[in-house]
């Protein structure tokens, strides 16, 4: 990922600069989501006159007036599936997690319920208490979906609804899972969920158009998952579990860049070199799946560990 | 031998036919068992459609134990449909005999729960509004696109094989049943494709059964091992298996003989056809059943002492579960008394006698549908990773009355099936059982008016 294009903090997102306000021109046109906050950013530069400038498909500034925007709304959700199901060309998202760092503060899980509509027990991203070999101090564990270079899930998904795109995501198009549960059960880390009854706020999304970057608005018996956020990285944001952590758990960058920014502290690195000078690790490498999440050793371990919390939440009231 | 005591009474033509089709015109337990039957479905309709309301929350599965009993029930369905080839196909092309009376239960067994296998795992769907995906965005890599096809393909051959020996039968209704109302009347005449009995037909009946009951067998061995597959094709400890194949399909015989052997029992007495179905078979199916059981006894000690002994990490909490800890009690259930206890008594000649036939047919096919349960869920309860941040619910599975109740509605409608046809249709050939009497084709054409 570009440095310099990594905002600060999230209030950022209303920068000047002439580039971002025709993207934003071009995206809130197209009736999609800003910034993660979904109800009430359509529009926001509606008023502007009676055309409006987009970036064309050959990356041309063009004219296009109001009037046309309605007409092809319907097609700008298919574009917009389509760009979902292909990525964006050229990157190779990675993400490291410093297991050092992580003091089970639990922003990135609340971050990340808040964007995607998700209920206290739904976790796209999960920090669990690891706690395996019994004579050493637990440690706290986030747990994204490891985006798998060898995804076990897509495999076995019937229907294409989960796919892996060109830049390493792989996402969920829950207009089209048939809600069988295949990839829930071909996951070995764990990393799915499943919308057993209405989701959250089912009424207020209604009638939220479908973003497949974001899996808004969820739907009633279809799977979800850690999408690392693909709307904020087509807006060249971090996710927003990387930038809501306040120890500097979550790197998170291109591989083909080969450079990774921490979430927190905003600093950018060498990743091959980060990997390599903290001896990081995958998840279970032995099942052979090639995750695209690295773990930096769970080194300074707190100790004696205190943890007066419960890995266990009451159940929702519906 | 007994063959030969079976066959001292020399039945004529006249009371072949009028053995088998008394039950299709008065049978006085037929109404209020339709209405049991019916009560248990609407039962399962009316908490699938609450199902269908409020989502798979009114079930106990949750994001961890996401397969629960519809999956079980799945397998078990798929089972217990296999016994339709391994009877009228493989022992009918080898040649063996005694199958003649029970083929064509069998049959009925295999297309009933066959059907049912297919709208279970709809019941287990998400989003069945959306079944359509799978024939428009299908892809091939995945086992449940196999599995649809596979489901279907056997369907399909299944009713054929069930409905092609019924053609020459259909003469002997027509002329039987003319007490009998219009519409029936008619359905045996269209069934009847043109049959008179010709030589050349009989010729080209047999053939086509023939073919039939070849292409069953890879199709019959396919839907079992990609059932199988649904679980060994992923990562999980205890599924994870290179076995699940076949120790799926010869677990699939001995629950589709359990259940045909308590078929047997039932149309046995409740139809009087104990001239027909006699204790040499219920003493030959016993026999079958210990081979059986033997051999998926072997494919058991393969799937369970092998990783048991070496007890690796990962297996470790999902094996001592099973072993000793909260499935042991239906684990060691369903091993002892739902295969080795079985297979020690029908041992016994005694034992093979049809009352206490029916008795150990009944505790393996329970047994049956608990194994698939234990294969489906423990599994589920150990993931690699640790279950965290979730209610406590999540950790648990125990089928809720909806699940139940649909289920029950499944297994209820698969015997509906079977109870719908055998009302209709003859439970056996009549003009095979006539050809092994020693009755030629002249002789039941004359009975039947085709000449």
């Amino acid at each position: 990922m570009k440095s310099k294009n990594i905002p600060k903090k999230n209030d950022n997102i209303k920068s000047t600069s002439r580039r971002d306000f025709l993207k934003k021109g071009l995206l809130a046109g197209a009736g999609t989501v800003i910034g993660g906050s979904i109800v009430g950013s359509f529009n926001a530069f509606a008023e502007n006159g009676d055309t409006l400038k987009v970036l064309g498909p050959d990356g041309k500034i063009m004219a296009v007036d109001k009037s046309h925007l309605k007409e092809i709304g319907a097609r700008t959700e298919e574009q917009m599936q389509q760009a979902g199901r292909e990525g964006i060309p050229g990157r190779k998202w990675v993400k490291v997690i410093d297991l050092s760092k992580c003091q089970n503060a639990r922003l990135c899980m609340a971050a990340c319920q808040n964007s995607h509509q998700l209920k206290p027990e739904q976790h796209h991203v999960n920090v669990l208490r690891m706690d395996r070999t019994g004579d050493t101090a637990p440690f706290f564990m986030p747990k994204p979906c490891q985006h798998c270079d060898d995804p076990p899930c897509t495999k076995v998904c019937p229907v294409d609804a989960t796919f892996k795109r060109q830049d390493g995501l792989v996402l969920i198009d829950n207009e089209r899972c048939i809600g069988c549960r295949f990839c829930i059960a071909a996951c070995p880390y764990s990393a799915r969920i499943f919308n057993w009854t209405e989701p959250k706020d089912a009424e207020k999304y209604k009638d939220v158009e479908y973003n497949i970057e974001l899996n808004v608005p969820q739907k009633k018996g279809t799977v979800s998952k850690c999408l690392f956020s693909a709307d904020l990285l087509r807006e060249e944001k971090m996710p927003y579990c990387v930038t809501a952590c306040p120890n500097g758990v979550y790197w998170f960058g291109d591989e083909n860049e080969n450079a990774v920014t921490n979430g927190t502290t905003k600093e950018t690195v060498n990743f091959k070199n980060l990997l390599k000078d903290n001896a990081a690790y995958v998840l279970m490498p032995e099942l052979g799946v090639k995750p695209r999440v690295y773990y930096l050793p769970e080194q300074d371990r707190i100790f004696p560990f205190v943890y007066n919390g419960s890995t266990e939440i009451k159940k929702e009231q519906h | 031998m007994s063959k030969v005591k079976n066959k001292e009474p020399g039945k004529s033509l006249n009371t072949i036919v009028s053995d088998l089709t008394k039950p299709l015109k008065t049978h006085y337990g037929f109404t209020p068992w339709i209405l049991f039957l019916t009560a248990i479905m609407l039962l399962g309709i009316g908490a699938y459609i609450i199902q269908l309301r409020d989502g798979l929350g009114v079930t106990a599965m949750r994001d961890y134990i996401s397969w629960g009993l519809y999956i079980s029930s799945f397998i078990f369905f798929i089972a217990t449909a296999l016994i339709g080839m391994l009877i009228s196909a493989v022992l009918g092309l080898i040649g063996i005999k005694w199958i003649t009376p029970i083929a064509r239960i069998a049959e009925m067994i295999a297309v009933g729960f066959a059907l049912w296998a297919g709208l279970v795992i709809i019941f287990d769907m998400g989003r069945p509004d959306r079944f359509w995906h799978l024939f428009v965005y299908g892809r091939v890599q995945s086992p449940i696109v196999w599995d649809v096809t596979v489901v279907i393909t056997y369907v399909a051959i299944s009713i054929l094989l069930y409905l092609l020996p019924l053609i020459p039968d259909m003469p002997f209704l027509k002329k039987a049943m003319t007490d009998q109302a219009k519409w029936k009347q008619k359905m045996y005449h269209i069934l009847s494709f043109g049959w008179v009995g010709s030589e050349g037909q009989y010729k080209l009946i047999k053939r086509l059964i023939r073919v039939l009951a070849v292409l069953i067998i890879p199709v019959a061995l396919a839907i079992h091992t990609v059932t199988s597959w649904l679980f060994a094709m992923t990562l999980r400890v205890g599924w994870d298996s290179t076995i699940f194949g076949p120790y799926y399909v010869t677990g699939a015989f001995v629950t589709g003989g359990a259940a045909v052997v308590i078929a047997m029992f039932i149309f046995s007495t409740d139809f009087r056809l104990k001239n027909y179905i006699t204790h040499f078979h219920f003493d030959k199916m016993g026999r079958l059943m210990v081979l059986l059981m033997l051999v998926y006894f072997y494919f058991n000690i393969n799937e369970f002492l092998v990783p048991g002994y070496k007890m690796k990490l990962l297996e470790k909490p999902h094996l001592y579960g099973l072993f000793q800890g909260d499935f042991a009690l239906m684990f060691w259930l369903v091993q002892i008394g739902g295969m080795i206890i079985p297979i020690i008594l029908l041992l016994f000649k005694k034992m093979r006698k049809p009352l206490p036939s029916l008795i150990i047919a009944i505790a393996v096919l329970i047994g049956a549908f608990f194994k698939r349960y234990i294969i489906t869920i423990p599994t589920l309860m150990h993931p690699h990773l640790p279950i965290q941040n979730v209610p406590a619910e999540f950790h648990t599975y125990w089928p809720t009355t909806f699940e139940w109740s649909i289920t029950m509605m499944a297994i209820a409608g698969a015997v509906l099936v079977v109870t719908i046809l055998a009302k209709l249709f003859p439970i056996m050939p009549i003009w095979e059982i006539a050809h092994e009497e020693g009755i030629t084709n002249e002789e039941m054409n004359e009975f039947t008016g085709n000449n």
